[in-house]
């Protein structure tokens, strides 16, 4: 690994921006999301912040399972963020559809239609284990500097 | 007709300003909002339908789901709609448990609402207060229920869980600090020039109009009308409880935003009073696994406004037909209205003042557009007919079938 590239990876791993986004969650995700944002969790401690375009956005979390109709938005939303990105699937609904699955306008996971690198379940996923997992992402982007290049 | 001088905006699903994926589409005369069509439906799952393929009790959990904000709400609803067919008689100490989360749910809510509001008009420090202040209350759901969103307390004929006397004690002692911190807010709201002077004449919804529109819950009480569930057809422990229906002729978001303060400090008060008035006994009744046939409409006054189910049982473990009418999609008819001629910077915290959930209002909508040339909606001899057709395409033919059925009738 040359330098450039430490110096890149190190920046990197110390402003992991996100974007969340609602795929048809009960909200419950959603709100522990925020909270863990808030003072009491502070994600922003990890130099992770909210951000409102996916253009900015290295990572996108998302709640809930894939509805048929948000699925296409979905997919541009995920080919809007730049290189590298990564998904998070927070909740257990968007690990494997959860007590959705098998209603007729859900898919399923957020597997069944991005690529996810890490998985978050509970009901909703707690803020706590929210920081959990994205901490234990960046941890992983340490660890092997081939999954940082595209 | 395309105007020259009219934008068209579309607004989501992806937005900052947007916590759900929702749709609207704004015309723009300058920066006066002309007219707003919003589009609804990507939160769809089809809770309805995968609820009659579900046994009672499953289906609790699944309409839980509808919103993890008020989870408690939609539950209650439903168990007391299939409690009220079931003829089940519900222990008081259930019904007092049932209301106390009731209300610790309307202050997570009405709390997390002041935030996001805050959020909307670029007052951020407002969102990390209260939201500092909300996990107080999460701490205490946590404590009672083990879950922090999502409670799963409720069951047909009670409750899971009952409460101790140290727990007593947890929630009061939180109580006094929410209302020390609940007193600020209202004394920032009134006196916060910059904070009035922003929310008030904006969103306006008239008195006549919230009737017309079937306005519920604290947007309709800022309108001036007096409208609460709770008061005017109690259920669980309501009743015996003693609270005042916050109203307010400001018929703006600075009302709404007053209401909604109001209420926390009633719902203050009911938290006390019902942990001083708990009586003794049991938490729940054996609710039997097949539910005799029979239809019930069941009233809820959300964090929102009402939340009305309707359930239609058949005589076996799975409901008939579920049907879910949260105080969103009564609501949201009034948005168009509040926007109407308005400056597009109020359209988030417009949007935002009702309250908006989405995941509760996205239920099987038809929408006609207008603008479009080609019918939406499809009438059900055409579809019908357009099966028949797909089968033949596929070497299916049912004219056979259909004589012989006929020939049986």
């Amino acid at each position: 690994m040359g330098v450039i590239t430490k110096i890149v990876n190190w920046s990197r791993l110390k402003s992991p921006w996100i974007l969340h986004f609602n795929t048809g969650a009960c909200n419950g995700c959603d709100i522990e999301i925020i909270a863990s944002l808030t003072p009491r969790y502070d994600l922003e401690r990890f130099g992770v912040v909210l951000k409102g375009t996916p253009r900015h956005a290295d990572i996108l979390l998302c709640s809930g399972p894939v509805t048929k109709q948000v699925e296409c938005r979905l997919i541009r939303i995920y080919e809007q963020m730049l290189e590298p990105k990564f998904v998070v699937a927070v909740g257990t609904c968007s690990c494997t559809g959860g007590v959705f699955s098998g209603c007729y306008n859900v898919d399923g996971g957020i597997n069944s239609v991005l690529p996810v690198s890490a998985y978050i379940p509970g009901c909703p996923a707690s803020p706590k284990a929210i920081i959990d997992g994205v901490v234990k992402l960046l941890k992983s982007l340490e660890e092997e500097p081939g999954a940082k290049k595209k | 007709m395309h105007d020259p001088g009219e934008v068209k905006i579309p607004f989501g699903p992806q937005h900052p300003a947007l916590k759900e994926p929702e749709s609207f589409l704004i015309s723009l005369r300058g920066e006066k909002i002309t007219s707003t069509s919003i589009k609804l439906g990507y939160n769809h799952r089809g809770i309805e339908k995968a609820c009659e393929e579900r046994t009672y009790i499953q289906d609790l959990y699944l309409i839980e789901r509808i919103c993890g904000i008020c989870s408690h709400s939609h539950s209650t609803c439903f168990a007391q709609a299939v409690e009220e067919i079931a003829g089940l008689e519900v222990p008081a100490r259930a019904r007092y448990i049932r209301t106390l989360i009731a209300e610790l749910e309307r202050i997570h809510s009405h709390l997390l609402w002041l935030g996001v509001a805050g959020h909307e008009i670029g007052f951020d420090t407002l969102l990390m207060y209260t939201w500092r202040d909300r996990e107080v209350v999460m701490d205490i759901l946590a404590m009672l229920t083990g879950n922090r969103v999502n409670y799963g307390i409720n069951t047909i004929g009670g409750v899971r869980r009952d409460i101790s006397p140290e727990q007593k004690e947890e929630v009061l002692k939180a109580m006094d600090i929410l209302e020390e911190r609940t007193k600020y807010y209202i004394e920032l709201a009134t006196q916060e020039v910059t904070l009035a002077k922003r929310l008030s004449g904006v969103g306006i919804l008239s008195n006549e109009d919230a009737k017309r529109l079937g306005a519920v819950g604290p947007v309709a009480r800022a309108s001036g009308i007096e409208r609460d569930v709770r008061r005017d057809d109690p259920y669980a422990a309501y009743a015996q409880l003693d609270f005042k229906v916050i109203t307010s002729n400001e018929c703006d978001v600075y009302g709404r935003t007053l209401v909604r303060l109001g209420e926390l400090m009633e719902s203050y008060s009911i938290v006390r009073q019902a942990i001083q008035k708990i009586p003794d006994g049991v938490i729940s009744v054996k609710a039997p696994r097949k539910v005799p046939a029979g239809e019930v409409v069941s009233r809820y006054e959300a964090p929102r406004g009402e939340d009305l189910h309707y359930v239609s049982a058949n005589g076996t473990d799975k409901p008939e037909r579920v049907k879910v009418r949260a105080p969103t999609l009564a609501n949201i008819q009034s948005v168009s209205k509040m926007l109407e001629n308005r400056y597009l910077a109020d359209m988030p915290i417009v949007v935002a003042a009702i309250d908006p959930c989405f995941s509760c209002t996205d239920r099987l909508i038809a929408v006609n557009d207008p603008e479009r040339k080609t019918k939406n909606t499809v009438a059900w001899e055409a579809i019908r007919l357009k099966g028949i057709e797909w089968y033949k395409r596929q070497g299916i033919d049912f004219t056979p079938l259909n004589k012989k059925l006929k020939s049986l009738i």
